[in-house]
């Protein structure tokens, strides 16, 4: 049987192998999935003469499990979130990605190490960062604007209700900033009980006038109707708010979380050779820097972030809308998915019964 | 005039001739098994008749349910990549301290696990009932694929001192048999301590059975609310004249037929701070711009938009059989004398309970397990059990707890049944 398959795969090789390069690309559909067939599947295809098949999934982490479980993977590279790359890596669902063979930035420094940290992982490359921002509707604040993470919590000088995501993510390091915790001392404090116990005491303080939100389209709804003042969200759905609909909403991004989607190949992809080589493309800097002027999400390359230019069909600049520019960047926050990998459980746990009670 | 055709008079006349005083059909065959036979073609030919509603219900019903049961005792995430511990725990019995024997199959174990990638699967597991442990197998399983020298307590306690932690042992035993009580436990606030024993879990922690109370509370308590409101209602659609009563249909059923979705979103717009209610009571002068009704993302938005939504499951069964409520009772009861309220007391309202009983039966059980319309304007303090159901279906993953609780839930809503089949009886359910 394995002698079968392996001359029929090596027939099908030797007959198709030379004509039919190709790459098929699983990703999201929408903006995202269209920033990923601009900025990296057609200059691929140009360059290299390989074509790019790209499908599209609600969250293509679900397919990637159900191919590699059923022992049909036609998929060669996936967009998935950083934390579904984790957890499908450590379940072996995943392949190892060689991360020496990625690109060099222009002034020669390795990939490695021009990525923010955790950009790179075993099975992960990141192409992208995406953040949660505190947001406010300018129209309800009329002479001071909030400005930090504390005036979140701060219902005298701001009042009005707040819309924040339900569940414990997010929350518990914004509840941390809130309250004076610096932002690379977040999570040491919440590994301790007294840091958790801290963090559900700040939140605490604004329970009764929290909206919580599921889906990610919620909060700039919520905020145009005016039923919240200020809102804790996905920066790309406000970005696009704004764009599209005009909305007075601002951003802070002093206190951001920021967390990465990328690349993963799954197990057993059919075009390895192709994949990697689409995968080493697509994270150039220069590529990079081309799909954050398609969707306000960041490159995670640190010398992409300079390179970006215009919002894609506009005269206005990108840069000041990623979470990843240099003034944004100021008091941000790495998402840490190992410490939310274990703890997670625990502290939604905790949060719903909070919540509940 | 009997014909030796006809089987029924054949019996008659054979009846008394039979000597050995058995009756026998006109062909002589003992008629027990004349009827047996012509009975079981009867049965026969009614399960082929009902076998592919049968073959559906099985199949979308029967096997989803039984699947789910399975699960929710069956978990097999560590038992099945940790064979080696899983013996050793089978071997020696619960208070045994863990000695190099056991450390050094765990290690076999973990670097197995770790190369063959199904660490996060092991780690996930044990993470159910200690959290914060899945990283400590992780990341043991990539330092051990590094190499690992015996003796092997002391390599692991080297790697990481939590290992010699007593309740992380005790959370591997309970793992290491795929068949497990502890997600029914979980279900119940409850776990299991170092020795065994079963207790409460942290205060911090206890959601489930208040959540499970305050589900059978609403339940009831808008099941009430659709009687109230429905009974007059259906009560109006029965005795006006039909054309009336028809247009007043419409209006119970268009709401009916329109999407859950709909409807939950519109209450959103009605009841929001900013929605119509409040801009009207405003506009008033009822109540003063800043003192704004909250009527949503709380309990009451939950049981106005659930009220609203299975008023039709209760005026429908109502309906139908206030129709065939004959009102000359009523009328005779007045002639003898008794007043409007004794009459509807004593002589109409009985005669609606069947209605009433199917009525509340349906809106109870739609409502226990209900879970968009709370989602989406119960806010926190009108989140129902189902809610946490679908958190561990689609939030943490963790198929076996969301499937305990399922179990629970249904479990509690066949014993509700039971109770009602034994003090209503089940017979009198009318539907239509």
């Amino acid at each position: 049987m394995k002698k079968t398959l392996i001359t029929t795969t090596t027939l099908c090789t030797m007959a198709f192998g030379a004509s039919a390069q190709e790459v098929n690309l699983l990703s999201w559909g929408g903006a995202y999935g269209n920033s990923h067939l601009e900025a990296y599947a057609k200059p691929f295809t140009e360059e290299t003469g390989i074509a790019v098949n790209i499908a599209d999934a609600d969250n293509p982490a679900t397919p990637i499990k159900a191919m590699v479980e059923a022992g049909n993977v036609t998929s060669d590279v996936a967009s998935v979130e950083y934390a579904d790359a984790v957890r499908l890596c450590d379940e072996g669902l995943l392949e190892e990605i060689d991360a020496s063979a990625l690109e060099a930035a222009e002034d020669g420094t390795a990939a490695t190490d021009d990525y923010i940290e955790g950009g790179v992982t075993d099975c992960f490359v990141g192409t992208d960062v995406y953040s949660m921002v505190l947001v406010y509707n300018d129209e309800q604040f009329a002479d001071a604007k909030p400005s930090a993470p504390a005036d979140f919590f701060d219902l005298e000088a701001f009042p009005g209700k707040r819309t924040m995501r339900k569940g414990a993510k997010f929350n518990l390091e914004l509840a941390l900033m809130a309250d004076g915790v610096p932002a690379d001392e977040v999570y040491a404090t919440l590994e301790t009980p007294e840091g958790v116990d801290r963090a559900f005491a700040k939140l605490d303080s604004i329970k009764d006038e929290v909206v919580w939100w599921e889906a990610g389209a919620q909060p700039p709804q919520l905020l145009a109707d005016g039923e919240v003042s200020m809102a804790y969200a996905f920066n790309g759905r406000i970005f696009d708010a704004v764009q599209q609909d005009d909305q007075p909403f601002e951003i802070i991004w002093d206190g951001q979380i920021y967390e990465m989607e990328g690349w993963v190949i799954p197990q057993g992809a059919p075009n390895m050779e192709e994949a990697m080589q689409f995968i080493a493309f697509s994270t150039a800097p220069a590529n990079q820097a081309r799909a954050a002027e398609f969707i306000s999400y960041g490159p995670p390359r640190r010398s992409a972030a300079a390179m970006v230019g215009n919002i894609e069909g506009s005269e206005e600049p990108m840069g000041p809308n990623l979470p990843t520019s240099e003034e944004n960047m100021t008091n941000a926050l790495g998402s840490n998915l190992d410490f939310w990998v274990d703890y997670d459980s625990e502290l939604n746990e905790r949060f719903n019964a909070w919540l509940a009670g | 005039m009997a014909t030796p055709l006809d089987p029924h008079a054949a019996i008659v006349t054979e009846a008394g001739g039979a000597p050995d005083g058995k009756l026998t059909t006109a062909d002589g065959q003992p008629l027990q098994k004349a009827l047996a036979r012509s009975s079981r073609a009867a049965r026969r030919r009614a399960f082929f008749l009902v076998a592919p509603l049968l073959a559906f219900i099985v199949f979308t019903f029967v096997v989803p349910i039984g699947q789910l049961l399975y699960r929710s005792a069956h978990n097999d995430g560590f038992s099945a990549n940790m064979p080696e511990i899983s013996a050793w725990f089978a071997e020696n019995p619960p208070g045994t301290t863990p000695d190099e024997a056991a450390f050094a199959a765990l290690a076999r174990d973990l670097l197995a696990s770790a190369e063959e990638r199904s660490i996060g699967t092991v780690g996930t597991r044990i993470n159910y009932e200690v959290p914060g442990t899945r990283s400590l197998f992780t990341s043991t399983g990539r330092q051990v694929r590094r190499g690992i020298e015996p003796p092997y307590q002391q390599a692991l306690l080297e790697i990481d001192e939590e290992w010699a932690d007593a309740e992380i042992w005790a959370a591997m035993r309970g793992a290491s048999t795929a068949y497990t009580d502890s997600f029914y436990l979980a279900s119940v606030d409850r776990t299991r301590d170092i020795d065994g024993n079963i207790t409460p879990v942290a205060e911090h922690r206890q959601v489930y059975v208040m959540l499970f109370l305050r589900t059978l509370w609403l339940s009831g308590l808008i099941t009430a609310l659709t009687f109230l409101l429905g009974f007059p209602v259906a009560h109006l659609l029965a005795t006006l004249p039909m054309r009336k009563s028809n247009l007043l249909m419409i209006l119970v059923l268009l709401p009916f037929w329109t999407s859950l979705l709909v409807r939950t979103s519109s209450w959103m717009v009605l009841l929001q701070q900013q929605g119509v209610v409040n801009d009207t009571l405003v506009w008033l002068g009822v109540i003063d711009s800043n003192g704004r009704l909250e009527m949503m993302y709380n309990q009451v938005g939950t049981i106005v938009a659930m009220t609203h939504i299975l008023l039709p499951f209760m005026i429908l069964p109502l309906y139908s059989v206030m129709r065939t409520i004959n009102p000359a009772y009523v009328r005779a009861a007045r002639s003898l004398g008794a007043t409007s309220w004794t009459a509807f007391r004593r002589v109409y309202f009985p005669q609606t309970l069947p209605g009433l009983g199917a009525g509340a039966l349906l809106v109870f059980i739609l409502a226990v397990g209900y879970y968009i319309t709370p989602a989406l304007v119960g806010g926190s303090s009108g989140q129902l059990i189902s809610n946490m159901i679908a958190e561990h279906m689609t939030g943490t993953l963790n198929w076996s707890m969301a499937a305990a609780l399922a179990a629970i839930l249904l479990a509690g809503v066949l014993i509700l049944y039971w109770v009602y089949d034994r003090l209503v009886g089940i017979d009198n359910l009318k539907l239509g």
